[in-house]
């Protein structure tokens, strides 16, 4: 035990490091911050050192090289041992990642801790989040498979859209004209060295901030925040009635950081890695992209959005997000802090979670694109076909062939994109439905040229057979009465 | 005092050492700035476009609209598959062609072609097009690009070389066909 003590004292003796290191340890915290709201920020660093060492224990296979990406992944899935365990780990670490920085975030909103004297540690934090955004898409970029080749396709065209900048942009971006072997580097680059080196950065100046100006103390409903006395109402919370931070406040930390690794691990063990899919053979165009999971709702509000509010939308609303976290401090950096005095901040949580949520629960199912073999995958259920005359029957046929089928639904098989039709001589007569087809409208393309007249006339007559039992097709009223008039006088 | 307007020895060489560093900075970001923006200066000189062959007129039925492939003429040694680019080839008659890019102009995902009903539709966000590129409906707000295109000793020959974006692009700007 001396031998220790004597080793510890000649290295103390030229680091000089035990004192400040136990002046860190044991400052004195709030009492009632020794809570498990407060374990998220330390959760968060504990999957990005995760991530930093998976991740360089997955550059020892990986090569990035567009022409190799693909099949260094196959090798490390199947062929290195427990490859594909390092690869899962990574893969579920970048979304627990993503997803406690959002938690941590939404923590520090409710509980004020961004109010003065923390102003810079927000913002600071918000630059982190930007940055573990930017991990997140580079990283899935790396994945060099169909996905993330058209994903980047898809980051081009959005960055195309900036005026007169775009071309410009889309160039740097790509590394070149396409995408190709140098998009991978940039992306490697920046995924590997430019961002990771701004994180380490920018998480030890937040940290330190964390440890220079205490943690915020929990907010009481009531006790505002002035920039006049916080400092003494701070001191009074800590040095008088506070607890060293190790060990009062810390094991709740440790425990919540060990779950948050066994719970990645089993993910990882349950769920294995994020493929890679197809490979990235622009040839092969058979394929549906889709980002990952922390991107799908922006997928969703891509499509969804009227096509001419595309463009502001996506290039003014980050920025707008962006400045508006960034200004939310000086906006509100005094009074309240409690959450349950600030409806208001409670409700714009609500409100973004819920729509995020719902963008990102439509974009699993993708109801605005049309399914691409339904015309040939999914047959029209035959309760629709009793008793049909033939002309009828040729136009399901007529209406599969044409792949209607693609984006309407029969007997709740079928594209999304347009009503379902299990009803449609409902609401449709004769005349409108004939419209319809051959004019399109309302988001339907204009079958006019595509479609015979004989054709025409068959899929009207089929459509006109799908109404509910009991329930009469529409029909045009007046069409009876000039039909009438017309009969009785000739 | 006298000393306040007088610059010490030691003084001035700090002055001038942080001079020489900010000349040598400015003079090596020349070229840092150049290699980083290489990849737009090229294109700038039209370096990445050329007239590539597609195949003969034979090959593409009258009428029809069928998927050709080619390689993309600017090349790395790395750059594995993905210098392979499709395209469609619509024969209207003769040697009257329309050449589509496969990037659907809403968002760049590769568009199907459905000769049955005479679309293009595009699985990302549901774009569709009519046979001649125009749009028919969906988030895109243009027809599909168009690669200039023009017939050599029998060969279908586009000018290719840049993704197509859906913003202004530098060099191809593709013909706009009219919207539906």
């Amino acid at each position: 035990m001396r031998i220790i003590s004597q080793i510890g004292d000649w290295f103390d003796q030229r680091l000089q490091l035990a004192a400040p290191i136990r002046e860190v340890a044991e400052h004195p915290v709030p009492r009632n911050t020794a809570s498990w709201f407060y374990v998220f920020g330390s959760a968060a660093l504990t999957v990005f050192l995760l991530q930093l060492v998976t991740g360089i224990l997955l550059a020892l296979i990986y090569v990035p090289s567009a022409s190799e990406a693909w099949s260094s992944l196959q090798v490390l899935n199947h062929e290195v041992t427990l490859g594909w365990f390092i690869r899962a780990l990574h893969g579920w670490g970048s979304n627990f990642m993503v997803a406690i920085v959002l938690i941590h975030m939404v923590q520090v909103f409710l509980f004020g801790a961004y109010k003065f004297p923390r102003e810079l540690t927000w913002i600071v934090g918000v630059f982190l989040l930007l940055m573990t955004l930017g991990m997140a898409f580079s990283g899935q970029v790396l994945r060099f498979d169909q996905d993330a080749y058209w994903g980047v396709g898809i980051g081009a065209s959005i960055a195309s859209r900036v005026p007169i900048a775009g071309p410009v942009i889309v160039k740097l971006m790509l590394g070149g004209p396409i995408i190709a072997g140098a998009t991978l580097s940039r992306f490697f680059a920046l995924h590997v060295f430019v961002i990771p080196g701004m994180l380490i950065g920018f998480v030890c100046l937040h940290v330190l901030m964390v440890l220079k100006l205490g943690i915020n103390e929990w907010p009481m409903p009531g006790r505002l925040v002035k920039r006049a006395t916080y400092a003494s109402e701070y001191h009074e919370l800590t040095k008088k009635a506070g607890a060293p931070f190790v060990p009062y406040a810390i094991w709740k930390d440790l425990f919540f950081a060990a779950f948050i690794l066994l719970a990645v691990a089993a993910c990882a063990l349950y769920f294995g890695p994020f493929g890679p899919t197809g490979r990235p053979d622009p040839t092969i165009i058979q394929t549906v992209p889709k980002p990952d999971y922390f991107f799908l709702w922006l997928y969703a509000l891509l499509s969804l959005l009227p096509p001419s509010m595309e463009t502001p939308a996506l290039l003014i609303g980050p920025v707008l997000v962006i400045v508006g976290l960034l200004l939310l401090p000086f906006l509100s950096g005094e009074g309240e802090k409690s959450w349950r005095r600030r409806p208001i901040a409670v409700l714009t949580v609500l409100l973004i979670a819920i729509t995020l949520g719902t963008f990102t629960h439509l974009a699993g199912f993708t109801p605005w694109s049309p399914h691409m073999s339904a015309w040939s995958g999914d047959p029209v259920p035959e309760r629709f076909l009793h008793g049909a005359t033939a002309l009828q029957r040729q136009g399901a046929l007529v209406f599969q062939a044409k792949q209607c089928r693609n984006c309407h639904s029969l007997g709740e098989l079928g594209g999304q994109r347009g009503p379902a039709l299990d009803s449609v001589a409902v609401r449709l007569t004769q005349d409108q439905l004939i419209r319809q087809v051959i004019q399109g409208g309302g988001n339907m393309p204009a079958y006019g040229k595509n479609l015979s007249p004989a054709e025409t006339t068959a899929l009207v007559a089929f459509l006109e057979t799908l109404h509910p039992a009991g329930q009469a097709p529409a029909r045009d009223a007046s069409r009876d009465i000039v039909l009438r008039e017309s009969s009785a006088h000739p | 005092m006298l000393n306040e307007n007088k610059i010490s020895r030691r003084g001035l060489f700090m002055k001038l050492g942080i001079f020489f560093n900010g000349l040598v900075a400015t003079a090596l970001a020349v070229p840092v700035v150049r290699f980083l923006m290489s990849s737009i200066t090229r294109g700038r000189a039209g370096a990445y476009l050329s007239w590539v062959p597609l195949g003969r007129v034979g090959e593409f039925p009258e009428g029809e609209t069928r998927l050709a492939t080619f390689r993309n003429p600017y090349v790395m040694p790395t750059d594995g598959k993905t210098v392979d680019t499709a395209c469609w080839v619509r024969r209207v008659e003769g040697d009257q062609f329309q050449i589509f890019a496969v990037n659907c102009a809403h968002l760049g995902c590769p568009v199907r072609w459905f000769p049955q009903s005479g679309l293009f539709m595009c699985p990302c966000h549901g774009g569709a097009y009519y046979r001649d590129g125009s749009r028919a409906s969906g988030p895109p707000e243009r027809g599909l690009f168009e690669y200039p295109h023009k017939i050599e000793n029998g060969l279908v020959t586009i000018q290719a070389g840049e993704l197509f974006t859906p913003g202004p692009s530098a060099a191809l700007t593709g013909k706009n066909p009219p919207c539906a």
